[in-house]
């Protein structure tokens, strides 16, 4: 048995140097996947995920998605984040907290994404830029909403439409009676 | 084939012609010596920019392209970095081990490097029993790896020497029993006439076919290990003995470790080249005479380190695929297994030439 054993780990033992061979062989004719840097940095395209800075996308007309309800600020490790906000009365005399300054440190971030995943509204993102250097700490701390920006307006057909869900029936009425609370307002926007 | 016997005659001759024997032996000696040496140093250079390019290369990356045209230049910047750095001499360490022990491990491969057949009639050192004194001067780097450990009053050096110690002691009674292995086939052990007749009859690994294989194979591992090299690189073991057994050498003494590292290495390829591959020997197929014609024209010096480069380049690919093994799996690789296949191997070689199976071109 143990003649066997011997045997048998020399021939596997073969077998798989000769797969590990194999494999660099075949590595030393791939395409090479350094980049060479600040030659390359005009066609330089860093990797999806790659988390670059905080950044607030804004559409067209100047309008973020951040509600700022301050979960971002709260979760955050370092405390990178400050977000004021202030009360406003909309027009049909309701009380609306807006957003008035984002304000992301970038000197003391230290990339968890902790912030994105947990805001509900996917108002902000990382991108891709990370030639982020300066000579003063002051240029790092930044205001991630544009001068002017307002909130983008909720669309209405957002939340029924995750709404169903086959397992729990109860939540579910429970969920429709509130989009349909949330439907009244726009649709009296829209009449008036 | 072009001979350097005719040239070195003449040289001799013409030096007896203006002083005595004596003299012109001497000079020729340090003139000889003087190249050695050169080589010696241009050889390490090429070696470590071929290492980290094929390095490189099989990890997926461009390696050293930064110091003049594709990093060309990095290896003598390395050099003048080296030869400025200053010579740190520890306390209570054993000043004159440590000092010699770079110099043995220097001498050794420089002696071995002198074996190499470099052409027809461009050998340096070679008589009857070459290949036995070849396996002797390469046996005393051991000597210099262990003064180092000891001599260094460290930890870290002491335990990678031992490691070194056990690891080519036993690896180098693989290396015997494969040159034994050709030296059956060749019946002589001299290292020009081993070439010769592989010139004359066709390369061993042909001529021994199935032993002759698997005693190259074997040689190429056990190669490595006697570089303390590729999978065997345990004396050095970076992640737990920070340097193995140069920790505590700085400046050129421990440039001298890093030199013979790369040299014995070129001298493991040189020596398989020697033994398996026919040394000088052109290729020769039999019954193309044509190509037989254009491949004699070929200078041997160039077919030597031709083909030296290519087993170096196997040597360097074996290096950087397989990982670094434990102590133990190490000495049970050669005890359990190189060993024992080597010596069925050589008995396999008897049989092979006592039934004249061998082939002959």
């Amino acid at each position: 048995m143990a003649e066997m054993n011997y045997f048998e780990g020399l021939a596997a033992g073969l077998k798989t140097l000769c797969v590990g061979l194999k494999t660099t062989m075949r590595e030393l004719f791939t395409k090479k996947i350094t980049e060479q840097y600040p030659e390359n940095r005009k066609e330089l395209k860093m990797f999806d995920r790659f988390r670059g800075s905080l950044v607030m996308p804004h559409n067209e007309n100047n309008e973020h998605k951040c509600i700022a309800c301050g979960l971002c600020m709260t979760n955050c490790p370092n405390g990178t984040i400050t977000v004021t906000s202030q009360m406003v009365e909309t027009e049909d005399g309701k009380k609306k907290k807006v957003l008035d300054k984002y304000i992301y440190d970038q000197g003391i971030c230290m990339y968890c994404e902790i912030c994105v995943r947990v805001c509900p509204q996917n108002a902000i993102t990382f991108d891709q830029s990370f030639e982020t250097a300066v000579f003063d700490r002051a240029k790092l701390v930044k205001q991630l909403n544009k001068p002017g920006s307002k909130c983008e307006e909720r669309k209405p057909v957002a939340r029924p439409a995750a709404a169903p869900k086959p397992a729990a029936p109860k939540p579910e009425t429970a969920n429709a009676a509130e989009a349909a609370k949330e439907e009244k307002p726009q649709e009296n926007n829209k009449t008036e | 084939m072009f001979n350097l016997q005719s040239w070195t005659s003449a040289i001799h001759a013409w030096m007896l012609g203006m002083m005595p024997e004596w003299a012109a032996i001497l000079i020729e000696c340090v003139v000889v010596a003087l190249l050695i040496i050169t080589l010696y140093a241009v050889f390490a250079i090429v070696l470590i920019y071929m290492e980290r390019k094929v390095c490189a290369f099989f990890q997926c990356r461009l390696g050293p392209n930064r110091v003049g045209k594709w990093g060309l230049l990095q290896v003598f910047s390395d050099v003048f970095k080296m030869l400025q750095k200053e010579i740190i001499n520890m306390r209570k360490s054993d000043m004159f081990l440590h000092d010699l022990a770079p110099f043995l491990v220097v001498t050794a491969s420089m002696l071995t490097f002198a074996c190499l057949p470099w052409n027809k009639g461009g050998h340096i050192i070679d008589f009857n029993v070459g290949l036995f004194f070849m396996v002797a001067v390469s046996s005393i780097g051991v000597v210099g790896i262990l003064l180092a450990g000891l001599g260094s009053n460290s930890k870290y050096p002491m335990i990678g020497s031992m490691r070194a110690g056990a690891q080519l002691i036993s690896y180098e009674i693989s290396i015997g029993i494969t040159m034994l292995t050709v030296v059956a086939l060749s019946g002589t052990m001299q290292i020009s006439e081993i070439v010769q007749q592989q010139a004359d009859n066709g390369w061993n690994i042909v001529r021994g076919h199935v032993p002759a294989v698997i005693a190259f194979l074997i040689y190429l591992i056990a190669g490595n290990a006697e570089c303390n090299r590729g999978p065997f690189d345990l004396p050095e073991g970076e992640s737990e003995l920070t340097a193995g057994y140069h920790t505590e050498y700085s400046g050129m003494h421990f440039g001298f470790f890093y030199l013979a590292e790369y040299l014995n290495l070129f001298i493991a390829a040189g020596i398989a080249t020697t033994l398996f591959l026919g040394g000088w020997a052109p290729l020769h197929i039999a019954g193309l005479d044509g190509f037989n014609g254009v491949m004699d024209a070929i200078p041997g010096a160039v077919w030597f380190i031709g083909k030296t480069f290519f087993v170096i380049f196997l040597l360097m690919w074996e290096r950087w695929t397989f990982p670094r093994l434990r102590i133990d799996h190490i000495l049970s690789l050669e005890w359990k297994y190189l060993m024992p296949i080597s010596l069925l191997n050589l008995l396999l070689m008897a049989l092979v030439v006592v039934f004249g199976l061998g082939i002959n071109v």
